[in-house]
């Protein structure tokens, strides 16, 4: 581990500079990925179980839907967490075709399965949320169509970038498809102002008293920042087995893997 | 808090199998995430490390003849 991060040690010792351009390596990504998982992790958990006890055990019941819609404390920020990964990895996609950035291809791939997970969330607790209020699972209305169409944004994005072999050009034909497909995102928000539909407009203004509201929004916003947290965490993850997966044959990581592998080191390599 | 026993907080209002089929299939798919997640970074170590581990044996058959 170290030897791995003598880099970034080298540079603060020295006080050269440690820009964000550091971590567009893969090794140093790697290394501070490493760090920053676990903590987003436990940040995740920390704030779920605050956001679950206020939204279970502080919040009251609703005026008008009596308990089911404490659904509201997961649907949303599942909602928004699919559209801003969305944004997120068509993002890094468009800034790996500009600057031929290896790192930021390799965050838009493992961002992918995450906010793919979030959009089939966002579409499952709808669906469990809408049955007992309107009296359907589904409707093809703009909201929830716009809201599938991301789902298979992702799954497309998913599929292409594993069906072609040559990893460069899966990249780019992924950062295509994810660029086009933001123009999805705004349609999802707008859609509740754009048409005439059965979802409900804005969330932040339900029918309750200012009292009663406010700890729901608090709830809300709780399990939306430990959404967040998770989010980063797991993408984290998935980045650094993504980097071993490409980086595998380079020196940091055959140093890296080198002692587990009762090996010697950096020095005796390359005879 | 409003709940008064166990069951009157898991009916949800007779609404329950609504709100747990929600917060339960959100539990389990980012439990599994994470799982699939920590599962394809330890391959990936092991893969390199499998790779090493045949170098060297690789090696050492040639240092033998």
């Amino acid at each position: 581990m170290s030897r791995l991060s003598a880099d970034i040690d080298d540079r603060i010792r020295t006080g050269a500079r440690l820009t964000w351009f550091t971590f567009a390596a893969p090794a140093n990504f790697y290394r501070l990925a490493g760090w920053l998982a676990p903590a987003c992790a436990v940040a995740a958990a920390l704030l779920a179980l605050a956001g679950l006890w206020t939204g279970f055990f502080v919040a009251p019941s609703d005026a008008t839907q009596g308990e089911v819609y404490r659904i509201i404390f997961i649907h949303v920020p599942a909602a928004w967490l699919s559209m801003v990964l969305y944004v997120a990895m068509a993002g890094w996609a468009a800034l790996g075709w500009l600057l031929n950035a290896r790192m930021a291809f390799m965050l838009a791939r493992a961002i992918a399965p995450t906010g793919a997970l979030f959009a089939l969330l966002a579409l499952w607790t709808g669906s469990l949320w809408g049955r007992p209020t309107w009296g359907t699972w589904w409707v093809w209305d703009a909201r929830l169509t716009s809201e599938l169409i991301l789902l298979f944004l992702y799954l497309g994005y998913m599929a292409l970038v594993a069906a072609i072999d040559d990893t460069r050009r899966a990249d780019k034909a992924g950062a295509l498809l994810a660029i086009v497909g933001v123009v999805n995102v705004p349609v999802i928000y707008f859609s509740v102002i754009w048409w005439n539909t059965l979802h409900q407009g804005s969330s932040l203004t339900m029918g309750a008293a200012p009292k009663m509201a406010s700890t729901m929004l608090l709830a809300m916003l709780l399990l939306t920042f430990a959404c967040w947290f998770y989010a980063f965490a797991v993408v984290f993850v998935r980045a650094r087995a993504i980097v071993l997966e490409r980086e595998g044959g380079t020196a940091w990581a055959r140093a890296l893997l080198a002692p587990t592998a009762g090996l010697a080191p950096r020095g005796k390599q390359g005879t | 808090m409003q709940w008064h026993d166990a069951n009157e907080f898991f009916s949800m209002g007779g609404r329950g199998g609504f709100v747990w089929g929600a917060y339960g299939a959100m539990a389990l798919l980012m439990l599994a995430e994470t799982l699939l997640a920590l599962r394809r970074h330890r391959a990936a170590r092991a893969a390199i490390a499998e790779r090493l581990a045949d170098e060297a044996r690789a090696r050492a058959a040639q240092v033998r003849t």
